[in-house]
């Protein structure tokens, strides 16, 4: 072998070292955690730097690791099943709250009954409300709540000011109008996560539910009720009819692709969840220069649904070689004194008693509180995850079109729907 | 003592076993997947899951309910995409190739300059084409004073012809341009004396010369592309538009959007049973080409 045959082997084989000596010893696995953490904040460089701090905070008080991986949202579920499936996985992670249901019936996740719910704080630490999304009635919750979430609807008040509005809508009706008023020249009166599919799913149901709809008739899909495809219509409507949205949204995943239309006023107004309070001030606009109400109700709405009960749960691996240390975690994120922080940090709210942070009570926080409260879950069946992924596609694949001006019809909105239901149907 | 016999067996066995250990127990992993119920209730033990027999692969070829339907949709999407792809890489190959073949200063860099695409991680140069086509902000619309949609509606399958030509043509440059430094130079000189203008030459030397490598880089290429997934999962993000919903992203929505992976590995099989065909077609095909006189 000539020298540089010999160099480039060397080099070769360290490398090969390098990589290969990542994987601890069995001894090390009780005292490392890895832990998915979904993207709650402006972007997944934020999420770090809130979450890092706590992270180390708990190393230091029980000795563990816990290694950090933040995961967007368009991932996190496929994410999830691969390690369902593979049975390789983080220790613990964060999961949609709606998805609770569908993700305990795969079994393979911790099952918290009374004598582990009692390590991480027992029951009674949590909020009851918060508690009806973690899984199926009367058995015991798959996971357990960690941020409490709601829809509003955000204003900038310098833009309503300065087309003289003094009031935020009271009705949906009067939305599209102030929307209508607040659009032209560039601008928009509102601004959505077109290309989103949850978005597309929650608004297809809260549109839906206000119109009386149930999504499951038992475990039977019923996505193309009338009720239904009213919803989407009035959802779609705002491109195609009212015009009151940029066709361009239909592009958007990203939350902070809204951020910076809001906070520069290129956009008027902004449904999202109380996350966007942290969004915005991540975009340095301050709390005062925006208002937060409930998404406006139609006039003749049969159930006053502005949202689901939103948010995020935590939740274990059942195949967690270090299961104690993944429920301590779990403890400590559940805390009191975590859930202050970080649902200050990420603009949600606390889902555990005991927090007396004042703050959680005041400004915006007051009116997600308030919505939450009268807030309806999901359905809580197994097949809801497929219901979000299948209706939400729908939704999605519609807001496209009408956004590159194809004309969408209620027979349109109705055959997609029932599409989704037969591949739930046919996969099932 | 090892016989005689024995040693090549010997010796071949562990390439046999990474062959096994790498292809042929994932294959039959997922045909034995596409064969059960596999949905969320048996996702941690897949022994639990219930046999569903062709099951799965009836639902895949039913076109008359959504699933089959969409599949054949896709289907259609990507056979096109592929033809197209393989297409517009190999004459764009093809013509650099033939331009850079005689040497001129700047050759060299121009070569370097071609093999970018290639050379450049897949996601780094497939987001800044998604950022290039975005309506709002995107440069396309811009150098085009357009407000057109790129990344959704019916200009998405454009798009994506567009970006994965622009990903696979330098590596049809690369190949075909090792190919033409092995034609003979005397050759094109004895064409030259009889008197054969360039695009004869072109027809009657170059191309005849080239046959071999151009069987292999059309399978290649053709194979690549109709299986790609990375360029459109980077250009669309999780679901594609459905005009440019190619099979690779579609079989995985399929299986991840209603949790049944049986199914999702039944759409594989089928996908896997076509490619199959399709090769050895070609090369039955190709093969026998060759052997008639005279061409």
């Amino acid at each position: 072998m000539n020298l540089r045959g010999a160099a480039s082997a060397t080099l070769l084989v360290v490398a090969a070292t390098a990589c290969g000596s990542g994987a601890g010893s069995d001894g090390e696995q009780a005292k490392t955690l890895t832990y998915w953490a979904s993207n709650q904040a402006a972007g997944i460089e934020l999420d770090r730097k809130i979450l890092e701090p706590e992270l180390a905070a708990f190393q230091k008080s029980t000795g563990i690791k816990v290694n950090l991986e933040v995961i967007p949202w368009s991932d996190l579920q496929t994410r999830i099943l691969n390690a369902a499936a593979s049975g390789r996985g983080p220790d613990v992670v964060n999961i949609g709250n709606t998805w609770s249901t569908s993700l305990q019936a795969t079994g393979a996740f911790v099952e918290f009954d009374d004598a582990t719910l009692a390590k991480v704080g027992g029951k009674g630490r949590f909020l009851a409300s918060s508690m009806s999304s973690t899984g199926a009635p009367g058995l015991p919750p798959g996971s357990l709540p960690l941020y409490g979430m709601a829809y509003g609807l955000y204003y900038n008040k310098k833009r309503f000011a300065e087309a003289g509005i003094d009031e935020p809508p009271k009705t949906w009706q009067e939305l599209v109008g102030t929307a209508r008023k607040l659009t032209g020249g560039g601008r928009y009166g509102l601004t959505l996560l077109g290309a989103s599919y949850t978005e597309g799913v929650h608004f297809a149901w809260m549109f839906g539910r206000q119109n009386g709809a149930s999504v499951f008739d038992g475990e039977h899909p019923a996505f193309d009720t009338p009720e239904m495809v009213a919803g989407v219509k009035r959802y779609l409507d705002l491109i195609a009819v009212d015009k009151v949205v940029n066709p361009s949204d239909a592009e958007k995943t990203q939350d902070a692709q809204l951020y910076t239309d809001f906070a520069s006023g290129k956009a008027a107004m902004m449904i999202m969840q109380n996350h966007g309070t942290a969004g915005l001030a991540a975009f340095d606009m301050d709390p005062d220069e925006y208002g937060v109400v409930p998404i406006p109700l139609p006039e003749d709405a049969r159930q006053p649904v502005t949202s689901h009960v939103a948010g995020i749960n935590i939740t274990a691996f059942a195949e967690s070689r270090n299961r104690e240390g993944a429920l301590k975690f779990i403890e400590f994120m559940t805390s009191p004194q975590e859930q202050t922080k970080l649902n200050k940090a990420f603009g949600s709210l606390p889902v555990v008693n005991g927090v007396t942070d004042p703050a959680f009570a005041a400004g915006h926080n007051k009116v997600f509180a308030e919505v939450l409260a009268t807030a309806q879950p999901l359905p809580m069946i197994p097949q809801e995850a497929q219901f979000e992924t299948l209706v939400g596609t729908a939704v999605k694949d519609l807001f496209a079109q009408v956004a590159t001006g194809e004309r969408v019809t209620e027979s349109d909105i109705k055959a997609k729907l029932s599409e989704a239901g037969q591949k739930l149907l046919n996969g099932g | 003592m090892i016989s005689k016999k024995r040693l090549p067996y010997l010796l071949l066995a562990p390439a046999v076993a990474a062959e096994l250990v790498i292809h042929v127990v994932p294959m039959l992993a997922g045909l034995g997947m596409s064969l059960l119920k596999l949905t969320q209730f048996f996702l941690r033990d897949w022994t639990r899951a219930p046999f569903a027999g062709l099951g799965n692969f009836a639902v895949a070829v039913d076109v008359s309910a959504p699933v089959g339907a969409d599949l054949l949709r896709s289907f259609c999407v990507t056979l096109l995409y592929a033809v197209l792809v393989v297409t517009g890489s190999w004459a764009l190959g093809m013509l650099g190739a033939v331009l850079l073949r005689r040497p001129f200063p700047g050759r060299g860099a121009l070569r370097a300059l071609f093999l970018v695409p290639f050379a450049l991680p897949v996601f780094t140069g497939v987001i800044t084409w998604s950022f290039m086509l975005q309506r709002d902000t995107g440069l396309v619309n811009a150098v085009l004073d357009a407000d057109a949609f790129w990344l959704i509606g019916g200009n998405s399958f454009a798009s994506l012809v567009v970006v994965t030509i622009w990903r696979s043509w330098s590596f049809a440059f690369l190949t075909l341009t090792a190919g033409l430094a092995a034609v003979p130079p005397e050759l094109h000189e004895a064409a030259d004396v009889d008197g054969a203008g360039r695009w004869r030459r072109f027809r009657s030397v170059t191309l005849p010369q080239l046959a071999p490598v151009n069987r292999v880089l059309v399978l290649v290429l053709f194979l690549w592309t109709f299986n790609e997934f990375t360029t459109p999962y980077t250009l669309f993000g999780k679901v594609a538009p459905e005009e440019a919903s190619v099979l690779s992203i579609h079989v995985y929505n399929a299986s991840f959007s209603t949790w049944n992976l049986g199914l999702g590995s039944a759409m594989s099989v089928l996908l896997l049973l076509f490619l199959l065909l399709v090769s050895l077609g070609y090369l039955w095909l190709t093969s026998r080409r060759r052997r008639v006189p005279g061409v």
